[in-house]
């Protein structure tokens, strides 16, 4: 049986330092976060705590990368 | 301090839109064929969103068919459709306005199939397997200070959370219970729940403390 990494899993134990955003705003600030990226704009001084956010909540980082994705290639033309 | 207080400060007022997302917000508030022709448009937009979050997350749903992803994708573009429209006037033009949108189909979409893949499954909020915290890497020495850092940590869930927080920790850090499933099946949202979360991790790392620079 495979084990996933020691520091992975505590990581997903006790979440990331610092600031972090909550899952509301994370949504509600997930399209200007993603736009800034895709601008190649330091999206991460624009809205702290918002990275943070997305390596402490999976469902977040999901929803994030999908939107990237999505906006970022040429299905949402 | 809790998860709300991190809050980047957040600008209320409408930013200038573009052209695109100017004519989509006069579409949608103007009345008769031109606004059911944006809500039409509007409804297909969120449709493709969905359909692509559904073929995305295809792969690991194998045990549903065709149609019922078509039905889940659908059902999700009706739902965002609806929260939408509900919430235009919460469009500050932070984004370009079809992104705003996109969002809310493909995170619908996300949710539903999240919770469709645990369906009819217990979700277990007591810890089902340590294994993770066992690399079976490593020398005796290194063997034994993990050993000494999961009792620690199973020490410190036990002893310095609630029980809410502990079951919260549990089923979402351990068991990988997704935060969307966990919240409907107590009866909360999501939102609630990762403040909990928050504050069990933020308990549990100064109750480890130094323990924790083990992995480092």
């Amino acid at each position: 049986m495979e084990h996933p990494d020691l520091k992975q899993a505590l990581g997903r134990l006790i979440g990331p330092e610092g600031p972090e955003i909550g899952c509301d705003q994370c949504f509600a600030e997930l399209d200007r976060y993603v736009e800034l990226e895709l601008a190649g704009r330091n999206a991460d001084a624009e809205l702290p705590g918002f990275r943070s956010h997305l390596s402490g909540c999976p469902a977040c980082r999901e929803d994030y990368e999908s939107l990237k994705t999505f906006v970022g290639g040429k299905q949402a033309l | 301090m809790s998860v709300a207080s991190f809050a980047a400060p957040v600008n209320k007022s409408l930013l200038s839109l573009d052209d695109e997302s100017r004519a989509w917000l006069a579409d949608l508030r103007s009345s008769g064929l031109e606004r059911d022709d944006a809500v039409g448009r509007l409804h297909a937009l969120l449709l493709r969103a969905a359909r692509f979050e559904v073929a995305r997350r295809r792969p690991t749903l194998p045990h549903l068919r065709g149609n019922e992803l078509d039905d889940i994708a659908l059902e999700a573009a009706d739902d965002a459709h609806m929260s939408v429209l509900a919430r235009l006037d919460d469009f500050r033009g932070a984004s370009r306005f079809t992104t705003w949108v996109y969002k809310f189909g493909l995170y619908e979409a996300a949710a539903k199939l999240r919770r469709r893949a645990w369906q009819g499954r217990e979700v277990p909020l007591e810890p089902e397997s340590w294994g993770m915290f066992e690399t079976g890497l490593g020398g005796p020495h290194e063997e034994l200070e993990q050993s000494e850092l999961l009792t620690s940590v199973k020490e410190a869930i036990q002893t310095a959370l609630t029980p809410h927080q502990r079951q919260v920790l549990v089923a979402l850090a351990v068991n990988g219970v997704p935060i969307d499933v966990l919240a409907e099946r107590l009866g909360t949202t999501r939102g609630a729940l990762y403040k909990t979360l928050h504050d069990a991790r933020r308990k549990l790392r100064g109750e480890l403390g130094d323990r924790l620079e083990v992995i480092d």
